[in-house]
């Protein structure tokens, strides 16, 4: 069996005074791709910003590799190995992709160097366009820049939300392949609608639904469950979701 | 398409009618007085750069109202004036090198002091209140009336005189125009600190991140930074710009008094507002427009000099709501 690297036990979570997350429960397992899909408002994106402590967890508890981090700040989340790409990708569009890659270097020894060339390899256009502003550059190459900048570290987690929104098919197939490198160094929660890619990338998944974690398994058994995908993601029975 | 093109270039357009406005006195007056108001509202305008930059910085990191912000002005004056008092003897002497030292240890100290007063008042009062303009005017306003009260605790409620070093009094005459010495000195400043903070802004790391923060402050925490000591650094420099701002402006105004930072916080806002907030090139557009708009409608128009600040900045608002140089454009 994997080693449990993030377990989340019956967490809460309000924004406002709205009961958002309501006992959930998921954990995300080494060498492995975690999926939270579910409609919209389902809870998907304030879970992961529960677990990267933007949002508190009023009650239940989140273990990453054996620590509770739920009464942890943001920053030392962050520095304990975890990286985080918003739905919005929280892009500095007034700094240039160079700027950005420096922000989020936490550490610039050789390593953090050479990881920066790796992930450079991997999104080429962002070498192409190092001194550009990164408010100019397309949605694709954003989300690039957004998943190297949490790439750069030592990451051990990385939590993306929704990143094939917006984007074109094209795209996505270049970011599953992406997301399909990543894997083999960190354990990836992918929050993601886009069944496509769920697919491509998960190889466990939770369903949520009204805060609420309804279903779980392995990737495999959702896409051969047609009346799971039908009830919970408003996905037809008949259609092809390739 | 119209309409897109004025969207597109309204920065430009607003800067070009400022350009247009500010020539149109030179159908009114001479060109050696044109002049010479242009300096004295460069000079105004450079100081009013140091206190609005600091505003600006504040707003747009930390999204803080300090309403404070003027008594730390305030105090910044009044640490300078007791350094002037113990150094008279420097300030007074028949010495350039004596007066620039003295002005500059003057400087030093009062951003030093303001600094501290500064951290202390981020650590105590604000950090309470992130997130709550409301909370923030109120408890910077209240924070105002106990600084100034403290002004008149250690340095009494009169009015005093600040001695203006020797060598900064007088007019050079260049060409038949009258160049106030102290104000050449004041815009030197003001670019001067302009060209510092944009080199740490945008060399330093400390700096990328200050501007990252200024664009999207949850982002700097999930990326490992520590928003909370930054906030503290950022108001110790905004509080220290504040303290050079009233320094600066206590020796060019000849004193100092509890209440001054009222006055110029005003401005200060204006400037901010006209600017954009969170940038300092727009402060410092800001703060110029303002200090050659002030001089000119008071050389025409004297009854008219305070509202047509009011009236740029409603302009500039109307055509660009986000100001000059919004942050992260």
């Amino acid at each position: 069996m994997s080693e449990s690297v993030l377990k989340v036990e019956s967490v809460h979570t309000y924004i406002g005074q709205h009961h958002i997350l309501q006992g959930i429960s998921f954990e995300a397992v080494a060498d492995a791709v975690t999926v939270l899909i579910g409609r919209n408002g389902a809870g998907k994106s304030t879970a992961i910003k529960t677990v990267m402590g933007l949002l508190a967890a009023t009650d239940g508890r989140i273990i990453y590799r054996g620590q509770e981090i739920q009464r942890k700040k943001p920053y030392e989340i962050a520095r304990m190995g975890i990286g985080f790409v918003p739905e919005d990708m929280g892009i500095f569009s007034g700094l240039t992709v160079e700027e950005n890659m420096k922000v989020a270097m936490l550490v610039e020894d050789k390593t953090t160097h050479e990881r920066l060339e790796r992930t450079l390899n991997m999104f080429s256009d962002l070498r192409k366009f190092w001194k550009s502003k990164a408010g100019n550059l397309s949605g694709g190459q954003k989300q690039m820049l957004a998943i190297a900048r949490a790439i750069v570290n030592d990451t051990s987690l990385l939590l993306i939300d929704e990143p094939s929104k917006g984007l074109a098919p094209i795209v996505v197939e270049s970011l599953v392949k992406a997301i399909n490198q990543i894997k083999e160094r960190s354990v990836v929660i992918l929050v993601e609608q886009n069944f496509f890619m769920a697919s491509a990338v998960g190889d466990n998944f939770y369903i949520l639904d009204d805060g609420f974690v309804v279903h779980s398994g392995v990737m495999e058994e959702l896409i051969h469950n047609a009346e799971l995908k039908s009830r919970f993601l408003g996905i037809s029975k008949t259609a092809n979701t390739g | 398409m119209e309409a897109t093109f004025i969207k597109r270039r309204s920065r430009e357009l607003a800067v070009a009618g400022v350009i247009i406005l500010f020539l149109l006195p030179l159908l009114g007056i001479s060109g050696k007085t044109y002049l010479t108001l242009t300096i004295a509202g460069l000079a105004m305008g450079m100081l009013l750069f140091l206190v609005a930059s600091g505003v600006s910085i504040i707003f747009g990191l930390m999204d803080v109202l300090n309403f404070a912000h003027g008594a730390l002005f305030a105090w910044g004056a009044y640490v300078g004036f007791t350094v002037f008092n113990m150094m008279m003897k420097w300030v007074t002497a028949e010495s350039v090198f004596k007066n620039f030292a003295v002005f500059l240890f003057a400087i030093i100290i009062a951003m030093i002091t303001v600094a501290v007063l500064g951290i202390v008042l981020e650590r105590v009062i604000i950090r309470r209140v992130y997130g709550n303009h409301l909370f923030q005017i109120l408890i910077t306003f209240g924070a105002t009336i106990v600084l100034v009260e403290l002004i008149r605790v250690f340095w009494g409620p009169n009015d005093e005189v600040m001695t203006v070093p020797f060598s900064f009094r007088g007019n050079w005459d260049v060409l038949d125009v009258i160049v106030d010495r102290y104000r050449v000195i004041c815009i030197t400043m003001g670019f001067a600190l302009y060209a510092a903070i944009q080199l740490i802004l945008k060399k330093t790391k400390l700096g990328i991140i200050v501007r990252a923060g200024v664009e999207n402050r949850e982002m700097i925490q999930a990326m490992g930074h520590n928003i909370f000591r930054l906030f503290t650094g950022v108001f110790a420099v905004g509080a220290a710009l504040a303290a050079l701002g009233g320094m600066a402006m206590s020796v060019f105004s000849l004193q100092v008094y509890p209440d001054m930072g009222g006055t110029y916080l005003l401005f200060a806002f204006i400037v901010v507002i006209i600017g954009g907030l969170g940038s300092v090139t727009g402060s410092l557009v800001g703060a110029i427009i303002v200090g050659l708009s002030y001089n000119y409608v008071a050389y025409l128009v004297p009854w008219a000099a305070a509202g047509a600040n009011v009236m740029i900045m409603i302009i500039i608002l109307l055509v660009r709501p986000a100001g000059l140089f919004p942050a992260g454009e």
